[in-house]
């Protein structure tokens, strides 16, 4: 590996100076992706900047409007094991549990796992569909912006030089409402997906109508991608088999996928088609098990 | 780049060490600190062979900069054993012959214990997923998880007693 400086600043102030010192930096959270990136010469810096003593990164809280507020850097595992989440937010947790085994799951974190922006990642379909905000902080300030706009391409995201992702918050997805996310991998654990599609529904209080929609996908597009026309496929519409097909045949029009290693374009296609419906299935049945 | 000094509390016992930001926390094990007993399988986060407890949580310590381990607690496979009493998921191993290189075994045995030490009665199933960032090439994992289940029937009959 090459030779870098390590700083592991203990505010976000300092953190936001060592940014502008004018060396280049490698952001470090749980080190899963960026540690191997170093060492295989795929990434190159003159210091690495741990992220994991700045407390308000390292900290989960739930907001008075029922929001729940994720420090960027907290591990997954500390996410998931936490029962209140579990229960309030299940879509959340497919997501953080199927990030690799558990030693990676014990460092790796959503700030991580977002920043990384790799198409094929779990968390981003999964927090698109619950509607999630990511809070962005620099030494003039913060922004905040919906989750699907903070992906450039990939491996690239939108945040500017000077910038840090501190947090990410998910709303509540209020009554009759609920989310589910699942990847298509050939293998049963500890892969990468081949493609996934996250859902989420919002019913009528008799359930007999979907009153709001999103479907979300990943390894089907340069980012993730939202499915516009699946919403609308749903919207309005008793929550049936045939509507939710329809909803998978206009996910597969979302999907710009390729053909590699993984599966090939047809393939995907077919498969976002087939998630979409289950995603919307599993939604479903939460929604109607939420009050 | 000049040498950092950490300050870490290594299976038990506090150790000072030096070492470059770029070291891994198991290259820091095994060539600064003699402790070879954990495993470099893959060097980049995908075989388990490389786990350590490091504050209370399994991870793999190709993953983490020795640097990261200042203030830490860190158990390593060589602190699994009480003196020469071995622990009961290392005599299960030996009974139920669940290595064959052993390059895997530290791995297995520190995650097995991870998950033991929570969950005293976790079912095959829930071992098997537990265990799936842990590779073994050798045994076909049957002998791995007989020995975990074996060794989880010895602890809660130790329990009991
Ligand atoms: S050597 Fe660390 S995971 Fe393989
Ligand atoms: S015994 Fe050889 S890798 Fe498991």
């Amino acid at each position: 590996m090459e030779a870098f400086a390590y700083v592991a600043p203990k505010s976000l102030a300092e953190a936001y100076t060592v940014l502008a010192n004018g060396k280049s930096s490698q952001l470090l959270a749980g080190g899963t992706d960026v540690i191997v990136q170093l060492r295989e010469g795929r990434r190159h810096c003159d210091q690495v900047i741990d992220l994991k003593h700045i407390p308000e990164l390292m900290g989960m809280r739930w907001l008075p409007d029922g929001t729940l507020e994720i420090g960027a850097a907290k591990p997954l595992a500390e996410i998931y094991e936490d029962a209140e989440v579990a229960r309030r937010l299940p879509g959340l947790i497919d997501a953080a549990s199927l990030i690799g085994g558990i030693q990676v799951q014990s460092r790796a974190s959503l700030g991580g796992n977002l920043c990384n922006a790799s198409p094929a990642a779990d968390s981003p379909p999964a927090l698109m569909v619950l509607g999630a905000r990511l809070v962005i902080g620099s030494s003039s300030g913060t922004r905040e912006l919906p989750v699907e706009q903070f992906f450039a391409g990939p491996g690239r995201n939108v945040l500017a030089p000077g910038e840090l992702l501190l947090a990410v918050k998910v709303p509540p997805p209020g009554p009759h409402a609920a989310s589910f996310y699942l990847r298509f991998i050939p293998r049963n654990e500890m892969d990468i997906a081949v493609a996934s599609a996250g859902a989420f529904l919002r019913l009528d209080a008799t359930g007999g109508r979907i009153e709001a929609a999103r479907v979300a996908l990943g390894a089907v597009g340069p980012t993730p991608l939202m499915s516009a026309g699946a919403a609308a496929a749903l919207v309005g519409q008793a929550p049936t088999r045939e509507v939710f097909e329809k909803a998978g045949a206009a996910a597969a029009e979302t999907a710009t996928p390729i053909t590699d290693m993984r599966g090939s374009a047809a393939q995907r296609r077919h498969l976002v088609s087939v998630l979409t419906i289950r995603a919307l299935e599993g939604a479903l049945q939460r929604a109607r098990e939420a009050r | 780049m000049r040498r950092s000094q950490v300050q870490a509390r290594i299976n038990g016992a506090d150790i000072d060490f030096l070492c470059e930001p770029r070291q891994s926390l198991l290259e820091v094990l095994r060539d600064e600190l003699g402790l070879t007993g954990t495993k470099e399988g893959c060097a980049n986060g995908n075989c388990g062979a490389c786990s350590v407890m490091l504050n209370g949580r399994i991870v793999n310590s190709c993953c983490v900069l020795g640097v990261e381990a200042e203030g830490a607690e860190v158990t390593t496979i060589e602190g699994v054993a009480h003196g020469d009493q071995l622990h009961p998921l290392q005599q299960a191993f030996l009974e139920e012959a669940a290595l064959q290189c052993g390059i895997c075994t530290p791995g297995f045995i520190i995650g097995a214990k991870a998950l033991l030490d929570r969950e005293p009665n976790a079912d095959e199933q829930r071992i098997r997923h537990w265990l799936a960032g842990n590779l073994c090439r050798c045994t076909g994992y049957d002998k791995i998880i007989r020995a975990v289940l074996r060794a989880e029937e010895h602890m809660q009959e130790a329990t009991k007693a």
